[in-house]
């Protein structure tokens, strides 16, 4: 890395500087991956990768990112709220896939994950809230799971739980600029 | 009493019961909910997930029409709504310069002084009026079920306790229901994977409904809508993961609270459900 008077570009510097979260903090206690509950479904727990990320390594960086893991956490804030160090885990977890995505490492296993929070979005920035039914139908074209769930959307439609069009806001344009200035896709 | 309301899109859709059943209960109460003008998504599951400034901005608009509004203080019924909207107003109190950034892209200054509040914390408000006004005691014995978002993290949210809450426990206890003390109060349910991994979800909120029956629980208590859709729609892939057939009821807090105060079953929703939830008449 670079000379010792500049603080390395790692993502460990960078959750420091944005998000104010100290990695030395954590002392490898176990707490979080312990209380959480998709850890057995992860390649890479919650504490290895608090420790990886702590060695403050570009190539271990990577590791993380391009884990599973990061993608299966469900965001349920029990590592953060068990932390006996404070170390907002669950935050850390957001920062490395938003930059995981913006570098393209999102692991392949995680294709219809991202594809569901991206046809979530996708949704909200033409009508301003979530059009269920859209969502999904954008999900199913992104993931081409195309038959899943095809029972439950009529149970759900008798029960009148899946209004067949959209709500549109006064305020789109506002929305779209909120879009376009974030995550710079705006349409 | 006047307060701010958010519904929150899954209250316009998959979980229009429990928007309908807040507001009958609100209505019985003498509580008066204006909705907050024009309101957006707030990000709920996805936005954080993409981008920590979209994640700030769609809540800050909401927070910024309710002040426009006039309003002091906005209940958020869902619990991942009112998660994402206090955790936004919390990051952008905490840091100004991130503050300034997110308002000059939503265009309004960040309404720091809006107080979000949940379902819980505004019908504790109201429990002593509750208790004096139920005619049919929920006389159920019940799990409450609060999930993480409404506790979680202690140092955001700030309300009720983050292991072991209570909240929900005394208002069904106002109500007539007899609350049981169980492991599974604040263990996920499997959140958004409802969709994506429904394997995932499947075990965990197995889990949950596991943890309830063995409990003695005759019915589950909920105050969030990925709760609620979880263990009520998800039933047939719980039902198969777990190897048996579990017919208990998920309801929300409001319902219950609503089928105490005699109020009309279809008026709480009730017939919504995908796991029937018969009313708990003698």
């Amino acid at each position: 890395m670079g000379s010792p008077s500049h603080e390395p570009d790692t993502l460990k510097a960078r959750l420091r500087r944005d998000l104010g979260v100290n990695l030395n903090h954590c002392y490898q206690c176990g707490k979080c991956s312990a209380g959480c509950p998709v850890a057995e479904d992860m390649d890479l727990t919650s504490s290895r990768a608090m420790r990886l990320l702590q060695m403050g390594d570009p190539e271990l960086d990577r590791q993380v990112m391009a884990s599973e893991g990061i993608w299966l956490c469900l965001t349920c804030e029990t590592c953060s709220t068990r932390c006996p160090q404070e170390v907002e885990v669950a935050q850390v977890m957001d920062h490395v896939r938003h930059e995981a995505l913006q570098a393209g490492l999102a692991h392949p296993r995680s294709r219809d994950i991202v594809a569901f929070h991206v046809a979530f979005m996708d949704s909200v920035r033409t009508t301003g809230r979530l059009y269920e039914i859209g969502l999904v139908a954008d999900y199913k074209a992104r993931s081409r799971h195309l038959f899943k769930d095809v029972t439950l959307a009529p149970k759900m439609y008798v029960r009148g739980k899946l209004p067949l069009l959209p709500h549109l806001i006064k305020g789109r344009n506002a929305l779209k600029g909120i879009f376009a200035r974030t995550l710079g896709k705006g349409r | 009493m006047r307060m701010g309301y958010y519904p929150g899109c899954s209250l316009l859709g998959s979980s229009r019961e429990f928007d309908e059943s807040v507001r009958a209960v609100a209505a019985a109460l003498d509580l008066d909910l204006v909705q907050v003008p024009d309101w957006n998504c707030c990000g709920a599951s996805s936005a954080h997930v993409l981008d920590a400034k979209l994640a700030a901005a769609l809540p800050a608009r909401i927070l910024a029409q309710a002040a426009e509004a006039g309003l002091d203080e906005v209940l958020a019924p869902c619990a991942a709504c009112y998660n994402r909207l206090v955790s936004a107003q919390q990051a952008l109190a905490k840091n100004p310069a991130f503050a300034e950034e997110i308002a000059g892209i939503t265009g309004a200054p960040a309404a720091t002084r809006v107080r979000v509040l949940n379902v819980l914390e505004v019908l504790d408000r109201l429990r002593d009026t509750i208790q004096a006004r139920v005619k049919t005691p929920f006389g159920r014995k019940v799990a409450c079920y609060y999930g993480c978002l409404l506790v979680r993290p202690p140092r955001v949210v700030a309300f009720d306790r983050p292991e072991d809450p209570r909240s929900m426990d005394l208002l069904a206890e106002a109500a007539g229901a007899v609350p049981l003390p169980w492991s599974h109060k604040t263990e996920c349910c499997g959140a958004s994977f409802s969709v994506t991994r429904t394997d995932i979800v499947a075990k965990l909120s197995g889990r949950v409904l596991d943890a309830a029956v063995k409990a003695g629980a005759e019915a589950v208590l909920v105050a969030c809508p990925m709760c609620q859709s979880n263990l009520d729609m998800r039933r047939p892939e719980i039902n198969a993961h777990l190897g048996r057939e579990l017919d208990i009821p998920v309801l929300y807090i409001t319902q219950a609270l609503g089928l105490a105060l005699d109020l009309d079953p279809e008026k709480l929703g009730l017939h919504r459900h995908m796991v029937p939830a018969m009313p708990a008449r003698a």
